[in-house]
């Protein structure tokens, strides 16, 4: 029996990472079906222009052509968007239609134009360049301000570049308190956009069985079933039963692989009219042209308080980039997602947020790790430590006066949202001590002697994940349900398979969730396998986003194992001729309570499956369970990042040289997965802070297409991390989890840009925009003492 | 990428044939351009004449004050030679600063200096060092060698052979790094020779690598990081990109060249 090794809080190492460390993950690209084919997407070289004709007479004649299909070809529905959103006037979002192959018009560099499909990648990418289009190029509209303007229309048919204009709040009874405040702060700010780049590009494989008339499609995703659904129901019109969708092993997602992409659509389609099975993996370059975006907001915001610096009230107004089409669940990102965490950790009363989505011809952006909560943690973390600059309060003191205190809970924010739980002051007196804020002043000091300049700087963050109750979700605009679901299947001679509608593209779910079974059954973790991402093997699921896999999905298995021991405990009491209620379980041991009398589990698998003696009428043979979970609520994790950077006054260079997250995830699983996404979301904020960015020019091409221009955070950029966790439980799931997944990008990125502007605020610079890059840094210091900086 | 002929030839002459013999041929060294390139389609050579088989031109000599380094000696090679790190201790520290290990153990110096990247840091080295470039037909010193953006003074099918740097009485290379590619964004090679000082910058030129004569002048009558601070060159002649402004480059450059001096001791 495991003894707490393999339970509930034990660091087991990762099971799967044995296969993926030598080689022998199964990812999309590395499925060959037998007479495969490969497609190669033309994409559209111009931000914005007509489809004039395209002829594609020379391609299709080319060498190992099999077929060109063009938006004029493929006959079928929309990628659809899966949450509808309405304007502050009640009317719905304008929802133009995304065609899989484009239709008149491309949008955005990277709009897909035709495909290619041929005996090999090489002769389809050589046929393309065959192809003649004939594009009359139009007025791209780039940035957001410019599109509100009008001039070019992104969609013509809806006559504006204005997606949506919604609220939360009351606007006058705001106005109102900020007409009464001791003092206002005010700030702008822009959250960059960012491209995901998982580390592996998406991919796609789709097959057609003519015996059966059925289709598979292989594909990168993080929830299988949600694209069966999408692809089945709205674009292709294939029926549940005849569609399998499948998502082997998976090599980061990051929100990125959430969304129905078309490329899913076009090899699925295709492959019955070429009669043979047509794989696509995107090349690196077709990634940053063609993978959902994230984050990219421009945004006023000011906090109205009183002469205590207590928050009486927070106004925010935000724009937000769609691209050039909905992505799946593009609407929900900066409402639902953004404006209802504005409370953040504080107590302020009164909070008004206006969001206007705006098309621009630029790439799709969608949900990216942490999708809103990281744009409403930057804008209000950045505002809060200006808030404390202008009231002459340290960052700890205007923040610990305004903390949801710890008994308030539950707690209603006025912006929807209920928090079960956490513990604000304790996460923040743990990261001090954590971090040595004590000897900050000393380590300033040092820097100084060597003309360097160090700060120091806090974000207090609160996200929601375990996204979340149909109940809320449905109100709010989303088109599906957002429950979990498990299968616990128990094998004749004891062993377990869990099949699980959560996805795993990087999380450890093979060993988180096998944890949760080994500690439930008592069984070790050789005889746990965890199944998912098929959806002819796992009987439904919504898929990971949002830090969901465990909070949701780990309690439709907990539910699933209630239903398994619930079953096993009659089978045992019939073989040990013994009360129902008499049965124990513990340790992988079914007892009659008060005697010696026991059964293994293995031993009442096997029962199972061997019912010689079974009551027909009452007990079925087998053991095998499903659950379907939907949460009461959102989980809140929160935490504190404290980070610490040196800034070189001569190059600009920022050098992160602390970096400390205490973080309430609620009850640890597995302490190791959970430092390891603590990082791994760490180093995304601190990449966020001062290595990302992607730029357009003015035209719509995309200046950071490549590694060359487009900075990915590498592990030389970081220091050794201070990750911790201050434990207060999930009030409403058995397990009392809340998320891990999205904390370290959430929290950091305002703790590094803090910091920044606390090292430089004696030089004169009171702002930096992210990503804070040594030119950007030494043009700020430069602005402000053109005299020092030129020396 | 497109098709071309390959060939691997054994020895120069074999390799000079093979590439004159080609309609429009290209020889590949290391590859860690031309490799992306051709992948990116954005070049098309009918043949390619692959050096890695011509085992005279690789290897590192040292002969009095003169250290010698082939073609396709490969920048892991140079970074870990004990003969180039006691002769010229910035020049192998410049080689172990180039790209990654991978790029390291494939990347030569032959290939680097031919292909004349203006982000590559090689040709810093060569133009302050003073070194000669040996082709298959002639020899060149780095003032004339290397003549603007990606290009050289080799004509067509002409190969570098090897390349020979004075020994210094000191010098010292420092790089500012583009943050995303990590080629030089500021590179700046300060060197102090029998013949006075020299300073070259790459990754910021126009026109490619180039020297900076005031800062030369200013160093070889006082070898300090003092000496060449206030010298700015002039913006007007550096590139600008999101990563750097020509301004950002032109400071950049004199912080780099100070640290440079310092940094030689």
């Amino acid at each position: 029996m495991p003894e707490g090794g393999t339970g509930i809080g034990a660091a087991v190492k990762r099971v799967e990472d044995k296969r993926f460390l030598t080689g022998r993950g199964n990812y999309t690209d590395d499925i060959n079906r037998p007479n495969q084919s490969h497609a190669y997407i033309l994409r559209s070289p111009h931000a914005h222009a007509a489809i004039n004709g395209i002829d594609t007479g020379a391609a299709k004649s080319a060498p190992g052509v099999l077929a060109v299909f063009t938006g004029e070809d493929m006959e079928t529905g929309g990628l659809p968007c899966g949450w509808q959103v309405h304007s502050k006037d009640g009317s719905p979002m304008h929802e133009p239609p995304h065609p899989p192959l484009a239709k008149g018009k491309v949008r955005h560099v990277g709009d897909q134009v035709a495909v290619v499909i041929a005996d090999t990648y090489a002769q389809a990418k050589d046929a393309a360049e065959l192809i003649a289009v004939d594009y009359g190029p139009l007025p791209a509209v780039v940035g957001m301000n410019d599109a509100l303007k009008g001039g070019s229309l992104v969609h013509d048919e809806i006559g504006t570049n204005l997606c949506y204009d919604w609220e939360i709040g009351d606007e006058a009874q705001i106005d109102e308190a900020f007409a009464k405040a001791h003092h206002v702060t005010e700030i702008d700010i822009v959250n960059n956009r960012l491209i995901p780049n998982a580390m592996e590009p998406r991919a796609a494989v789709g097959e057609y069985d003519r015996a059966t008339d059925e289709y598979t499609l292989f594909t990168t995703s993080q929830n299988p079933h949600v694209i069966r659904l999408l692809m089945g129901a709205f674009v292709l019109s294939i029926p549940e039963h005849k569609l399998r969708v499948v998502a082997p092993d998976v090599g980061g997602g990051f929100g990125s692989k959430i969304y129905h992409y078309a490329e899913e659509a076009i090899v699925t389609w295709a492959a019955p009219r070429v009669g043979r099975p047509i794989k696509w993996t995107a090349e690196r370059s077709e990634s940053f042209i063609s993978d959902a975006h994230g984050r990219d907001h421009i945004s006023k915001a000011k906090m109205a308080m009183d002469s205590e610096g207590k928050f009486l009230a927070l106004k925010v107004e935000t724009k937000a980039n769609m691209g050039a089409y909905l992505s799946t669940f593009a609407p929900c990102v900066p409402t639902y997602l953004y404006a209802t965490l504005l409370a953040g950790v504080y107590t302020t009363p009164l909070i008004y947020c206006n969001v206007k989505a705006i098309f621009t011809n630029t790439v799709p952006v969608d949900a990216y790790r942490g999708a809103g909560r990281p744009e409403a943690t930057y804008l209000l973390e950045r505002l809060v430590a200006k808030c404390a600059h202008e009231m002459k309060m340290s960052q700890t003191d205007i923040r610990r006066a305004n903390f949801i205190p710890a008994d308030a809970f539950p707690y209603q924010t006025p912006v929807a949202l209920q928090y079960d739980s956490g513990n604000y002051t304790a996460t923040l007196n743990k990261a001090e001590l954590a971090h040595d804020v004590a000897g900050f002043a000393a380590r300033k000091a040092a820097s100084m002697a060597k003309g360097k300049s160090r700060g120091i700087g806090y974000s207090t963050y609160v996200e929601a994940c375990g996204i979340a109750p149909s109940a809320v979700v449905g109100s709010l605009g989303a088109r599906a349900g957002l429950y979990e679901s498990a299968e616990v299947r128990v094998h004749p001679t004891g062993s377990v398979t869990v099949f699980t509608g959560s996805h795993s593209h990087g999380q450890g779910h093979e060993t988180t969730f096998a944890q949760l079974v080994s500690e439930r059954l008592g069984l070790p973790m050789a005889n746990i396998e965890i199944s998912h991402g098929d959806t002819n093997k796992v009987q439904f699921g919504m898929g990971t986003y949002g830090s969901r896999s465990l909070a949701v999905g780990g309690e439709a298995i907990v539910k699933a194992m209630d239903k398994v021991v619930t079953k096993a405990k009659k089978i045992a009491a019939h073989i040990l001729e013994a009360s129902e209620s008499d049965i124990e379980f513990k340790d992988g041991v079914f007892t009659v309570a008060g005697t010696d009398r026991s059964m293994a589990f293995g031993e009442v698998a096997l029962a199972a499956y061997v019912p010689h003696n079974f009551p027909h009428d009452e007990l079925e043979p087998g053991l095998d369970e499903k659950a379907f979970y939907d949460p009461l609520n959102f989980t809140f994790p929160g935490g504190c990042h404290i980070c610490e950077v040196e800034v070189d006054p001569d190059t600009g260079v920022v050098s992160v040289e602390r970096m400390t997250a205490v973080d309430d995830v609620g009850r640890v699983i597995n302490p190791m997965i959970v430092e390891g996404q603590i990082h791994g979301g760490l180093a995304q904020g601190i990449g966020q802070a001062l290595l990302e960015g992607c730029v357009y020019d003015a035209d719509g091409q995309l200046v950071t297409g490549s590694y060359m221009d487009y900075c990915m955070p590498r592990a030389d950029n970081f220091p050794n991390f201070s990750a911790g966790t201050e434990v207060t439980l999930c009030a409403h799931n058995s397990l009392g989890v809340k998320g891990c997944g999205e904390v370290g990008a959430i929290g950091s990125p305002p703790a590094v840009i803090n910091a920044v502007v606390d090292a430089l605020w004696d030089l004169g610079v009171h702002d930096m925009p992210m990503p804070a890059t040594p030119q950007a840094v030494w043009k700020a210091i430069q602005a402000v003492a053109p005299a020092a900086a030129a020396e | 990428m497109y098709d071309f002929a390959y060939h691997k030839p054994s020895s120069v002459a074999d390799a000079v044939a093979a590439r004159s013999g080609a309609e429009d041929g290209t020889y590949v060294a290391g590859g860690m351009t031309l490799v992306p390139t051709l992948k990116q389609r954005l070049a098309q050579p009918s043949d390619l004449v692959d050096l890695g088989g011509v085992g005279e031109l690789k290897g590192i000599s040292v002969s009095g004050n003169t250290v010698t380094i082939k073609a396709m000696t490969t920048h892991a090679a140079v970074a870990n030679s004990s003969e180039v790190q006691a002769a010229i201790p910035a020049l192998a520290a410049l080689a172990g600063g180039i790209g990654d290990p991978q790029v390291r153990n494939r990347g030569t110096i032959g290939g680097s200096i031919a292909n004349n990247d203006p982000a590559a840091d090689y040709p810093a080295a060569c133009l302050a060092l003073g070194a000669t470039i040996k082709t298959d037909k002639r020899e060149l010193s780095a003032d004339d060698f290397f003549t603007g953006l990606f290009e050289t003074a080799l004509e067509d099918g002409e190969m570098v052979v090897s390349i020979s740097f004075p020994k210094p009485e000191k010098a010292a290379y420092q790089k500012f790094d583009n943050p995303a590619s990590r080629y030089a964004l500021v590179g700046v090679f300060a060197a102090k020779t029998g013949s006075g000082a020299r300073v070259a910058v790459t990754g910021a030129g126009q026109d490619g690598v180039f020297r900076v004569p005031a800062m030369e002048s200013a160093l070889s009558t006082n070898w300090s990081a003092g000496a060449v601070d206030g010298i700015a060159v002039d913006a007007g002649t550096l590139n600008a990109d999101i990563h750097a402004s020509a301004e950002y480059r032109a400071h950049l450059i004199t912080v780099m060249a100070k640290r440079a001096v310092s940094a030689a001791g």
